[in-house]
């Protein structure tokens, strides 16, 4: 197997302090492969996200380190971090949070923008990227014209903007009915194997547990049952929803 | 529907710069833009907010530098070089008499080319329908060059005018408070007859009391004041003398007498009504507290779009954008409204200041005055903008994920 592009090893974290002190993640190890697609399944207060906040960079454990690459971070300030996350993750968040006043392409954008791509190649990517996604039609419209299955792909269209390694996505079909929920996760799929791209999806969502290549289970903050999946090819297109 | 491979091709397009260099495509302005516009009525009430301040500042300060030059409209416009005065004199208007023995002895000074006398005395104007206003009566010699220029007199020449017995000249902008109709009207000034031959145009008083110019003899028939009496001298001083060397050598002669240039007086005399008195105080404050207000209204709206904007800017900080773009955002946000606002603002300084420009105290507000109001209003906004700037600076990506 390859190299993990990002490697946690004994993890652990607190939030508050005295009284109120509580640990959430209790010594877990973990390593995120390029090419596969890991699920970090757990009840909802098992500490999943906070898991994911943590191997994306977001958030500096307690104790443990985080390699990205073989490189430790847990020496670097706020805007180190943020840097290294513009240059190597991608993310999806359960609510969107996409901004009202932009149009589609321009919430893509943002992305490059952030890269400092002019403003004419980011435009020409996002529309792209948007086509992609199954939203060539919905170019320019806001935020609040489009369903939450369109809201998400935008959201999708925006984490692979700046073409990252590393795509996590947070509880990505939790606001999806079935059918876009599915699609979504194939499409994750097919951006691990055919872009060799590592995606960490966070979900307590039974029906896309055998898309996973991989499941880990948080339980209490530790890793229970870990296991490899196997399965047959999923479809490589993501439709309209 | 699109392929995988399209993906694959897509991704090449776009490589990361070493270092990046963010928000070049001015998408931080777009969105600046977007954010203000996007709730109208907060941005109505950030413009009005913005525009008030601008005027309210404008106004007062303009009032200010009116106030300042009418302060010290009789010495600017006197076309002298340097006043000899009584002792410690701290403004044109306010000076008690001296001798008029200090004008032959300034006469006898190497580098004075004319000495004139002027007597300044307070009066009161009795109008014909007996009410009476206190007036400045400004006496100057019979064929003066000094005190009284020609082109304060543009219709008239003034020294035809002054030797008609008893003669005045007052500024049309008192007219009406005078009770003056026509030329060759006649009014009582302490009880002696006067008669109105000449109008000056825009020479304002800041005091409630008009200025009355005649000559010296009949400013001291009016007043009472004896043949010795005068308040100042004026004085030129010949080419190829300096000033600084006259007023030493005649300050060496009369210890007991101030010389003052020009300038030096003038701006004594603003100083004195500005400070001293507490008119400039209370415009300066004025304006200071419009300014206030602009920003207290700014910092406000600004603050509460900001608040609206939190989850995305969350989401750019979480995509791994710097703090410094969200700062632009914020920034250009506040700018934008200072520009918008300023201009506005300065707009109807402007008009306001035009249509008032025949009042007995408009604002004037010249080119570098509403060019810094307007630059102040920019940096009010900003100093608004500290709030929110704050707010944004601790914005936690790790919020968006919960
Ligand atoms: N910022 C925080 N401060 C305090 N407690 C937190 C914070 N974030 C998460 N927690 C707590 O940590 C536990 C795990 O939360 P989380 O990682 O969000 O779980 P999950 O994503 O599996 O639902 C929960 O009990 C939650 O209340
Ligand atoms: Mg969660």
């Amino acid at each position: 197997m390859n190299q993990p592009v990002v490697a946690a090893s004994g993890i652990t974290h607190s939030f508050g302090s005295g009284a109120n002190r509580s640990t959430v993640l209790h010594d877990i190890s973990l390593e995120v492969r390029a090419g596969e697609v890991l699920m970090l399944m757990g009840p909802s207060g098992s500490g999943k996200t906070t898991l994911l906040n943590i191997i994306g960079c977001l958030l500096q454990p307690t104790e443990g380190t985080v390699r990205l690459h073989g490189q430790a971070v847990h020496q670097l300030n706020i805007e180190k971090l943020a840097a290294l996350r513009l240059q190597h993750f991608g993310f999806v968040f359960q609510s969107h949070n996409l901004f009202p006043v932009l149009t589609a392409t321009e919430n893509v954008m943002v992305a490059l923008d952030l890269l400092g791509v002019k403003r004419s190649i980011a435009h020409e990517r996002a529309r792209e990227l948007l086509a992609l996604v199954g939203l060539g039609h919905r170019l320019d419209n806001y935020p609040a014209q489009l369903s939450i299955g369109q809201k998400q792909r935008v959201a999708i269209a925006r984490a692979l903007a700046a073409d990252p390694p590393i795509l996590m996505a947070d509880e990505p079909t939790a606001s999806l009915d079935s059918e876009t929920g599915l699609k979504a996760i194939e499409f994750f799929r097919m951006l691990a194997h055919h872009q060799h791209r590592a995606v960490v999806i966070v979900t307590h969502d039974p029906r896309i547990f055998h898309f996973a290549d991989r499941v880990v289970h948080i339980e209490d903050g530790r890793i229970g049952k870990h296991e490899i999946v196997t399965h047959e090819p999923a479809s490589l297109t993501m439709g309209d929803a | 529907m699109s392929s995988v491979n399209s993906l694959g091709q897509l991704t090449e397009g776009v490589r990361r710069p070493t270092t990046a260099a963010h928000g070049q495509s001015g998408l931080t302005l777009l969105i600046a833009w977007r954010n203000l516009v996007h709730d109208r009525v907060r941005f109505a009430v950030t413009l009005v907010g913005i525009a008030f301040s601008t005027v309210l500042m404008g106004i007062q300060l303009g009032m200010l530098l009116n106030f300042m030059h009418t302060t010290s409209t009789i010495v600017d416009h006197a076309n002298a070089d340097l006043w000899i005065a009584v002792q410690g004199v701290r403004s044109v208007d306010l000076a008690t008499p001296i001798e008029e023995r200090r004008r032959f002895q300034a006469l006898s000074v190497p580098g004075v080319a004319a000495a004139e006398s002027m007597l300044l005395q307070f009066g009161s104007w009795k109008r014909n329908n007996g009410v009476r206003e206190l007036v400045l009566n400004i006496g100057v010699e019979p064929f003066a060059e000094m005190g009284l220029v020609p082109d304060m007199v543009p219709d008239v020449d003034i020294h035809d005018a002054l030797s008609v017995p008893n003669g005045v000249i007052i500024d049309r902008l008192y007219a009406d408070k005078l009770g003056v109709h026509s030329l060759g009207q006649t009014v009582e000034i302490n009880d002696h007859r006067a008669r109105v031959v000449g109008f000056t145009n825009g020479i304002r008083t800041f005091t409630q009391a008009p200025y009355v110019f005649t000559t010296l003899k009949n400013a001291r028939h009016f007043t009472n004041r004896s043949e010795n009496d005068i308040t100042y001298v004026l004085i030129r001083v010949k080419d190829g003398f300096s000033k600084e060397e006259v007023a030493r050598e005649l300050k060496r002669r009369m210890p007991d007498v101030d010389v003052l240039n020009t300038d030096e007086f003038s701006f004594k005399s603003r100083w004195y009504w500005l400070f001293t008195t507490g008119a400039g105080i209370t415009l300066v404050s004025s304006s200071l507290l419009a300014l206030m207000v602009g920003v207290v209204i700014v910092a406000q709206t600004l603050y509460a779009s900001t608040l609206d904007r939190l989850p995305e800017y969350a989401v750019v900080r979480a995509m791994g954008g710097p703090s410094s773009y969200l700062y632009k955002i914020v920034i250009k946000q506040a700018i934008i409204g200072g520009v918008i606002g300023g201009v506005v603002g300065i707009t109807i300084v402007l008009v306001l200041a035009y249509i008032s420009r025949d009042s007995s105290s408009p604002p004037q507000v010249p080119f570098w005055l509403a060019s810094s109001i307007g630059i102040v209003t920019i940096l009010m906004c900003i100093c608004a903008s500290l709030v929110s700037l704050k707010k944004v600076m601790s914005i936690d990506p790790v919020k968006v994920f919960r």
